[in-house]
């Protein structure tokens, strides 16, 4: 009886290889490329570490992250907390650890929405153009000519002082930058033929925009977005540091090191870690968004 | 009298740019019978694909502007239907090849993505029975490798394989009428051989009838049965094919001919019809052709000559044969 089912089993899977041969040549040759690219092996390293970090705090970091010690405080590196202690007394590796948590969701949820809402934006803007072009634009450029650090303090300010309301502003404040460079790249594809092609053969216009245009701006989205995801995680910890975004004891890194600025001359080790894993976040972001780009596009691609 | 397919009378298009207004095209007739292939010949910027475009209502308004005339399509008139009708009739019962096949196919999706979504928004079928249809019109087209063809980007395909895959794709949904807008202009000599063949034989299977627009005589001889001459936007002639080359009414038309070179002619230098198109801003009044035109005569500049059948099927406008009374 065991043998027959193993036999059912190994023959779905059979099954599933054989259907989709291709996907899985495609993913195979995806990961190739991906491993002939040091710099994208780096990036992606640095990303999966973090993403890694952040989902298992709970398991690996040593300490509670909000257990306050006030005997052990701003205790330099050490066995006992590798990465020192905070005026608290609340080891900081463990504080990293969960901020990374905090950050990436930031950053994923800003990314989601400004990106996905802004890059309609553009499209609708660049593909219809005319009247419906000209008040999507002088809106976004209205947003645009406010600083955004003091749009988004404004934004948060008025939804009231949390996370959430952190991410609504952040990601409000990212809207024009996806939705001007979406707009731009629609004004050239639009004129491509194979979207006179798409309305000879009756597609509309949603279904063009969705269809044709958007997934044509793609790469440059993914560029952008992985650019401006340094940005938003910085805002986001900008937003924490003025005491807008997250609220204490919430270990968030841009909380962590506004905090810890006080004390950078004599205890380095406070705002240093915290520090130093925004800079890697950021710089493995902008790494893999770059490769990312040069792989998935079709037209590079081979 | 052959069931009448496509009926254009007085088609006027204007474009409103800066410079002015474009007369794109005036007073514009022409009929497409079933199952026949029409041949549409001019010179570059003539208004043949302001024409074709015309008739799909894919002239960008603004600046272009369909001014006046009608078009009935079946019947049907096209000019008054709404946005819901004309979206069903694109695709479904009027297609469209376009120039280039290097462009008119989305870099970013598979070819098989392309052409299944035209079979699955106009027929409502499933998945399966798209990539059938696809697989189908694809050896149709005598594509080597169908089910492969679908798998892949348009830039892994030539171009002789692109405008096969364009031309699958726009029969897929078995329409009545195909425009094709110069669809050879971009291939060369040998793939341009193979695509007609192609096109003809399936013309003449599915019974679709064919406006074919070309600046290439030759292809026209080789395709069509009937002939429309196009200068500046307006028709000059249309002519059985063979009545075209044997006995060309028109001043234009005899140019045109004249200007095919002939391989048992000893010649150095090409016949051309003296000077270029006109602006259209700004046409020359009477017949638009009489600043060009070698056998001008007195009413040519004053007034607007009007279609004469000459012989059963063949009309010109052309003040040598009488008109414009």
């Amino acid at each position: 009886m065991p043998s027959l089912i193993h036999k059912s089993s190994t023959s779905l899977f059979e099954k599933y290889r054989r259907e989709h041969a291709w996907q899985i040549r495609e993913f195979l040759f995806t990961l190739k490329l991906l491993s002939r690219n040091p710099s994208a092996v780096a990036g992606f390293v640095i990303i999966t570490s973090m993403v890694l970090i952040a989902l298992a705090s709970p398991l690996i970091a040593p300490y509670n992250p909000i257990r306050i010690s006030l005997s052990e405080r701003l205790s330099p590196p050490s066995l006992t907390h590798l990465f020192g202690t905070d005026e608290m007394g609340r080891d900081i590796l463990s504080r990293v650890m969960y901020g990374a948590r905090i950050s990436l969701r930031i950053g994923v949820l800003v990314i989601a929405i400004a990106g996905g809402l802004g890059s309609l934006i553009g499209a609708v803007a660049g593909y219809l153009g005319g009247k419906t072009d000209n008040i999507i634009m002088r809106v976004m450029d209205v947003i645009l000519s406010f600083p955004p650090l003091v749009l988004a303090m404004a934004m948060a300010a008025a939804l009231g002082p949390n996370l959430n309301n952190a991410v609504i502003a952040v990601a409000f404040v990212m809207i024009p930058k996806f939705a001007r460079m979406v707009r731009g790249e629609a004004l050239a594809v639009k004129e491509k033929q194979f979207i006179a092609a798409a309305r000879a053969s009756g597609a509309g216009n949603l279904w063009i925009i969705i269809h044709h245009i958007l997934p044509n701006c793609f790469s440059s989205v993914i560029v952008l977005a992985t650019l401006i995801l340094g940005d938003t995680i910085l805002v986001a910890a900008s937003l924490s540091f003025i005491g807008l975004g997250a609220q204490p004891p919430t270990p968030e890194w841009g909380a962590m090191i506004s905090v810890g600025r006080k004390f950078l001359m004599d205890q380095w080790w406070y705002p240093t870690f915290p520090g130093l894993f925004i800079l890697m976040t950021v710089i493995g972001f902008n790494i893999m968004g770059d490769a990312l780009r040069d792989i998935l596009d079709p037209r590079i691609r081979r | 009298m052959e069931e009448i397919l496509l009926d254009i009378s007085g088609l006027s298009v204007r474009f409103f740019t800066y410079q002015g207004i474009v007369k794109a095209l005036e007073d514009v007739n022409l009929i497409v019978s079933k199952g026949e292939i029409l041949g549409l010949v001019g010179e570059t910027g003539c208004g043949k694909s302001v024409l074709a475009r015309s008739v799909l209502r894919l002239i960008a308004d603004p600046p272009g502007k369909i001014s006046g005339g009608k078009i009935f399509f079946k019947g049907e008139d096209i000019l008054g239907a709404s946005k819901r009708r004309l979206r069903s009739i694109r695709g479904n019962e009027i297609s469209m090849i376009f120039q280039e096949p290097m462009s008119s196919l989305n870099p970013v999706f598979r070819v098989g993505n392309q052409m299944m979504e035209v079979v699955m928004l106009h027929q409502r079928v499933g998945r399966g029975e798209a990539r059938r249809v696809c697989v189908d019109m694809l050896s149709q087209v005598k594509m080597p490798d169908p089910d492969a063809v679908l798998s892949k980007y348009p830039h892994e395909l030539s171009g002789g394989m692109r405008q096969r895959a364009m031309i699958a794709m726009e029969l897929s949904c078995r329409p009545d009428l195909l425009i094709a807008d110069e669809p050879t202009t971009a291939l060369d000599v040998t793939v341009q051989a193979q695509v007609l063949t192609i096109l003809e034989e399936l013309t003449r299977q599915t019974g679709v009838s064919v406006l074919f627009i070309s600046h290439d005589l030759g292809v026209i001889a080789q395709i069509c049965e009937r002939v429309a001459v196009m200068y500046a936007g307006r028709i000059v002639e249309i002519s059985p094919v063979r009545k075209l080359f044997s006995n060309p009414g028109h001043p234009y038309s005899r140019g045109l001919l004249k200007a095919v070179p002939q391989v048992d002619e000893e010649r150095e230098t090409l016949n051309v019809v003296p000077g270029v198109v006109p602006g259209l801003i700004h046409p020359p009044g009477g017949c638009r052709f009489h600043p060009r035109c070698e056998e001008m005569w007195e009413p040519c500049s004053r007034i607007v000559p009007h279609p004469v059948e000459i012989e059963p099927g063949h009309q010109v406008a052309c003040h040598l044969w009488g008109s414009g009374k």
